[in-house]
């Protein structure tokens, strides 16, 4: 399947990106995700939600197997993403992390990063294209030649998306992107987010404590507590009409957030 | 001309040197006594059994038994280097056969090259060769083994975010750890690099001093030195290169995951 039939589900393509079946994840005697069943929507812009421990993070690493389950099956387009081979999976399933780690030397070494990695597998971003992504994640060309260590943090996580989007992603990971961000930063990330995957229509799956983020951005929102899925569905039904007391308890608790 | 010989009485005479520094592990508190009593008498045990393994093994001249007691040299430096390595996220099962062959190798490749290539050793397994030639190649290696060991142990911990984040770009694991690889090389071979800088200036070597003291001719104590100096470097080179390459897998599955950190 090539990347532009993969963000364009045609007639007969399935509507779903990951389909996750009976999966558990434990860490010595901890078990962080306890028996989750999940089908994420392709093209979506799924919004992982709950409290803090909920296992947010290890459901997120699952989906590009930085990390496997314990047990239970991952699917991506149809197809166990332990079938895929590891690289390419990686590079169609682009992860960014909570924490942006910055590699050595400019923003425009970081966003050639992934073509130094895979000389054939992945082309070289020209002056053109580095201006191009930048501006996707919200920063102007003039920030290309910049030592990548002295940016600041919500220019860091800017230029980390950036980097993950020169693998010409299928679906981009992001865990609580705006976590660190100013709230007025963190409006203008998601606003970028969301016209990102409406021009490319790129699947999205965040991870966000903000749930007016979720509100505004998400198409589809699963809400996680204890290692389980307590709710998921589209967006609308679950945040305006949440069937369950707990995500109900959790949303009220959540209005008064700063965002 | 003849050594001057040193009489088990003039030993013990050198033997109160000790006292200087046990004296100043009482007077400052420095709680020192018990390491410096235990160690100068094993030093002397240790060395005097050396020596007298040394004259049976010049006596009975077998190539096999000079074998086992390189064998022996290796084992020992290999549990030396493996050990005092603390909790990490690599296998530690690992560690005491990576160091084994990294010694084993690195050692063993540089004695061969240097008993065969330069000093044109007869018998090849002459032990008044051999043995403190291959002594001195097997504690640089130990200690290059151990240096490596701490360092890769301790650039993955602190690089995890760094490892993460390009596997996630579709890194293979070693580009993934190429900074902490390159890091835990260079602080084991950087004592050899240093020493080849001070060696005469700063230092003047254990062997070299030996030689001249026991009445060699100084010029070729110097030639001596000097081929001890490069074959030490290149078991350095030979044995960090093998134990932070066959570390550095033990951190990764084989799905090119980075593993998680050691319970505590
Ligand atoms: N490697 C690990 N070892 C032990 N416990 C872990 C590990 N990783 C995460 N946890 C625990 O699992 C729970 C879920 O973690 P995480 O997925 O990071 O939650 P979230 O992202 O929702 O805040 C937390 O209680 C966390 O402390
Ligand atoms: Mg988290």
């Amino acid at each position: 399947m090539s990347a532009a039939e993969a963000r364009a589900p045609g007639p007969a393509e399935p509507v779903t990106a990951f389909r996750l079946r009976d999966v558990r994840q434990v860490r010595g005697v901890r078990t962080l995700l306890d028996g989750i069943s999940l089908d994420l929507p392709r093209g979506g812009f799924t919004a992982l939600i709950g409290p803090s421990g909920a296992g947010k993070t290890s459901l997120l690493r699952l989906l590009n197997r930085l990390d496997d389950p314990a047990s239970g099956t991952v699917e991506l387009f149809g197809r166990a993403v332990a079938e895929y081979r590891i690289r390419e999976l990686r590079r169609r399933v682009g992860y960014v992390f909570q924490t942006p780690v910055m590699f050595a030397g400019t923003a425009r070494d970081n966003l050639e990063a992934a073509h130094r990695l895979a000389k054939t597998e992945v082309p070289a971003v020209g002056d053109a294209r580095i201006a191009a992504l930048l501006e996707l994640a919200g920063l102007d060309a003039s920030y290309a030649d910049r030592p990548a260590a002295d940016l600041s943090g919500g220019e860091k996580h800017r230029v980390s998306i950036a980097r993950a989007l020169t693998t010409n992603p299928d679906v981009l990971l992001l865990d609580e992107p705006t976590a660190a961000l100013d709230p007025e930063v963190a409006d203008r990330l998601m606003h970028t987010l969301a016209q990102l995957r409406e021009t490319t229509g790129i699947t999205m799956v965040m991870v966000t404590h903000r749930l007016r983020e979720a509100r505004v951005a998400a198409t589809y929102v699963v809400m996680l507590e204890a290692g389980r899925v307590v709710e998921a569905g589209e967006a609308a039904t679950v945040m305006h009409d949440a069937t369950h007391a707990r995500t109900r308890a959790f949303l009220q608790a959540g209005e008064g957030d700063a965002a | 001309m003849h050594p001057f010989e040193i009489s088990w009485l003039r030993l013990m005479a050198a033997a109160a040197l000790v006292l200087i520094a046990l004296a100043l592990s009482l007077w400052q508190k420095l709680g020192l006594e018990k390491g410096l009593v235990v160690g100068a008498i094993r030093a002397t045990v240790q060395l005097v059994a050396v020596g007298y393994v040394l004259v049976w093994l010049f006596d009975v001249d077998r190539w096999y038994l000079v074998l086992a007691v390189l064998a022996v040299m290796v084992i020992v430096a290999t549990l030396t280097a493996a050990r005092r390595q603390s909790k990490s996220s690599g296998d530690r099962r690992a560690i005491v056969p990576i160091a084994g062959v990294a010694i084993l190798v690195g050692a063993g490749l540089t004695l061969a090259y240097v008993t065969t290539v330069v000093v044109h050793v007869s018998p090849w397994y002459n032990p008044r060769y051999l043995i403190p030639l291959f002594g001195m190649i097997v504690a640089n290696s130990m200690n290059a083994a151990a240096l490596a060991l701490e360092r890769l142990q301790s650039e993955m911990e602190a690089r995890r975010g760094e490892v993460e984040a390009y596997l996630a770009l579709g890194a293979t694991p070693g580009q993934a750890c190429a900074e902490a690889t390159r890091r835990a090389t260079v602080a084991a071979m950087i004592p050899a690099v240093n020493a080849l800088a001070v060696v005469g200036v700063v230092s003047l070597p254990g062997m070299m001093t030996g030689q001249i003291l026991a009445g060699a001719d100084p010029a070729l104590a110097v030639r001596y030195q000097l081929v001890v100096m490069f074959m030490l470097t290149a078991a350095t080179a030979i044995t960090a290169a093998i134990t932070v390459q066959a570390y550095r897998r033990t951190f990764f599955t084989p799905a090119a995951q980075l593993k998680p950190r050691a319970p505590s």
